[in-house]
């Protein structure tokens, strides 16, 4: 503690740390959902240590087996088997590691594409601009997914298409909000210092423009990416996206759904943890957006 | 014509002048859907007994699948601004009848969902507001927060299981009792009860609407509550509010006429948008109305008690491989 007593200056990178911790941690809520989805992430990189069975093996003998709180529930399965006996908790621990990953290539996909388009098109304006909007535009007028579905359809079921079909869905809001951004940013003084300085189009854009175009985009980033997690579900639900036997969420809900009505835990514990999952990152965001951005403060 | 209506109407054409691009960009992805996806239509059509050569050229031409892709996609465009969106290839029967056949469903169901969110949504948002801080806001916060996170298929499922299931409240699936037939007018089905004077049956519709209405009416009720709990607070901050507690106003008038109306306005924006996703489909995070819809509706088999809305009817064939409809639905969400 004897570095924070040391009071940074301002406008230093400490500083802007400092006060941006002071902000975020300011809000409990905010605290609760950064430790919960530290704690996923953890569990999810341990998985193999962490879950108490391989997520793909079949015990023949506890077919559907209740959580351990019922009277023919057994510690060994904390939160009871699927149908064909394979154990509920392991099989979410190892599914943390899918919906996670996927969501967060996703958000990097459609991030690192999504600024720079919005970069050209805020920075060029003209036609570059009156294209790139265009194209975002049809993509915002689908039914994000009823597109995606159709993207999945076109490139096979799978992992790799279903990431690619929520990035291409999520891109026009990173598009949109880098090149407002952009065009605000751009008639400022320092981008005009910059640019007497001598600095060329890909400085400009790059390092004096992006850096202070970055708070929304970060917000604007856990918020996609608990997007990416419900649509990477919900794909998975609907049979076009992860697919079985791999341990995804949005799968395991589909597979166990014919089973709902004997089997309320193989529905209700998937479902649950995409839920929380979901909450406590847009927990984070709205503590992120308070931080970051004053002019989006939350009343 | 002074110059403001002028400027405004300026605005308006460009803003017109600014959809056509958008709109041929979304013929050309749904006439891409419609090529791109993976099997042959006719060897599809002709299933396992297989096809003659003869014969398939032959289908091939009837259908124009023969002819240059962009030739295709002109006679796709004339149909489509002549209301003819082809005919399902699983069906033969023409896409935009099976469309409106299904869209009242679609928008019975969404009405009932917006009218649920905004009735339990707004009342919520503005007490939240009034006892900002205390138990109630904090819980209205968190039960928004809430249903914003819901993946609303599992919502669906799981108050299926419990109302349906260990209650026995509702029914599973369907829009009616299976002992009422009712002539269907306008295909709202609770209209068309109404109209047969059949308050039984009326009473059966509504009945069935009731669970699936909260399902999908859980999204937009989050959307709603946060959007007037924020919207009232900035208003109570303002200096005309003060003035109107300081002449002596009861508080229920200085809230319910000074502030809600000021509040309201961008309020009602929202709800705005969300019925616009009731017909539309706006992808906006929002907006997962019609999206959850098709989620919830399609392929919970036990969960299909949602009606054959146009939701179900676009992605139920996108599984059945029947692309002349795919296409089709997905340009209604333009």
């Amino acid at each position: 503690m004897a570095a924070m007593s040391i009071p940074a200056a301002p406008g230093t990178f400490r500083y802007q740390l400092g006060s941006f911790w002071k902000d975020f941690s300011a809000s409990r809520g905010a605290l609760v959902g950064l430790i919960f989805i530290a704690l996923i992430f953890l569990v999810a990189l341990l998985a193999p240590w962490v879950a108490p069975h391989d997520p793909a093996l079949q015990d023949r003998s506890a077919l559907l087996v209740p959580p351990v709180w019922h009277a023919e529930g057994s510690w060994r399965y904390i939160l009871g088997t699927d149908a064909v006996g394979r154990d509920i908790l392991s099989r979410l621990i190892y599914g943390a590691r899918y919906s996670l990953s996927i969501s967060a290539m996703v958000v990097l996909i459609s991030m690192c594409g999504g600024i720079f388009l919005g970069l050209l098109a805020g920075y060029f304006r003209g036609w570059v601009e009156t294209v790139i909007t265009r194209v975002m535009d049809v993509v915002l007028a689908f039914p994000s997914l009823l597109l995606a579905l159709g993207l999945v359809a076109i490139l096979s079921p799978g992992l790799t298409s279903a990431m690619i079909a929520i990035a291409l869905v999520q891109l026009p809001y990173f598009v949109r909000l880098t090149r407002a951004a952009v065009i605000g940013e751009k008639s400022r003084e320092y981008v005009t210092a910059s640019r007497l300085a001598g600095a060329g189009h890909m400085r400009l854009m790059f390092n004096t423009l992006l850096p202070n175009c970055m708070a929304p985009l970060i917000v604007q980033a856990t918020l996609s990416f608990s997007t990416a997690i419900l649509d990477i579900a919900a794909l998975g639900f609907l049979g076009m996206g992860v697919q079985p036997p791999t341990p995804e969420w949005g799968a395991m809900l589909a597979n166990a759904r014919e089973f709902m009505g004997s089997a309320y835990w193989a529905v209700t514990f998937p479902g649950l943890i995409i839920l929380l999952t979901v909450l406590m990152i847009n927990l984070m965001g709205d503590g992120l957006r308070d931080a970051l951005d004053p002019k989006m403060k939350r009343s | 014509m002074t110059s403001q209506t002028l400027t405004m109407f300026k605005f308006i054409l460009v803003k017109l002048a600014q959809l056509v691009p958008t709109f041929i960009g979304v013929t050309i992805v749904a006439f891409a859907f419609i090529r791109l996806l993976p099997g042959d239509p006719i060897l599809l059509m002709a299933g396992e007994r297989g096809i003659s050569a003869e014969r398939y050229a032959q289908l091939q031409a009837q259908f124009g699948f023969d002819r240059p892709l962009p030739v295709q996609y002109w006679e796709f465009l004339k149909g489509l601004l002549h209301g003819d969106l082809g005919n399902s290839l699983v069906t033969h029967s023409p896409v935009v009848g099976e469309f409106f056949s299904r869209f009242p469903a679609t928008m019975e169901l969404s009405l009932f969902a917006l009218a649920f969110a905004v009735i339990i949504g707004l009342p919520a948002g503005v007490l939240a507001a009034i006892r900002r801080g205390k138990t109630l806001d904090h819980t209205v916060v968190g039960i928004s927060l809430t249903g914003y996170s819901m993946p609303i298929f599992w919502w669906g499922l799981l108050l299926i299981m419990f109302f349906s299931g260990t209650l026995g409240w509702t029914p599973v699936s369907g829009r009616i009792s299976f002992m009422y037939f009712i002539e269907p007018v306008t295909g709202f089905m609770t209209i068309d009860t109404l109209l047969a004077g059949d308050w039984g049956a009326f009473l059966s519709a509504l009945h069935h609407l009731i669970l699936p209405a909260i399902v999908l009416g859980t999204i937009p009720l989050a959307v709603i509550a946060r959007q007037t709990r924020s919207s009232m607070l900035e208003v109570l901050g303002e200096d005309y509010v003060r003035t109107a507690r300081a002449k002596g106003l009861s508080s229920y008038r200085v809230i319910m006429v000074h502030t809600l109306r000021n509040a309201l306005i961008s309020v009602v924006t929202v709800i705005g948008l969300q019925v616009g996703a009731a017909g539309r489909g706006d992808p906006d995070r929002d907006d997962l109305l019609v999206a959850g819809h098709r989620q919830v509706d399609d392929r919970c088999d036990l969960a299909a008690r949602l009606p054959l809305g146009a939701g179900r009817s676009g992605a139920d064939r996108v599984h059945r491989d029947d692309r002349q409809s795919a296409g089709g639905c997905g340009l209604w969400g333009h």
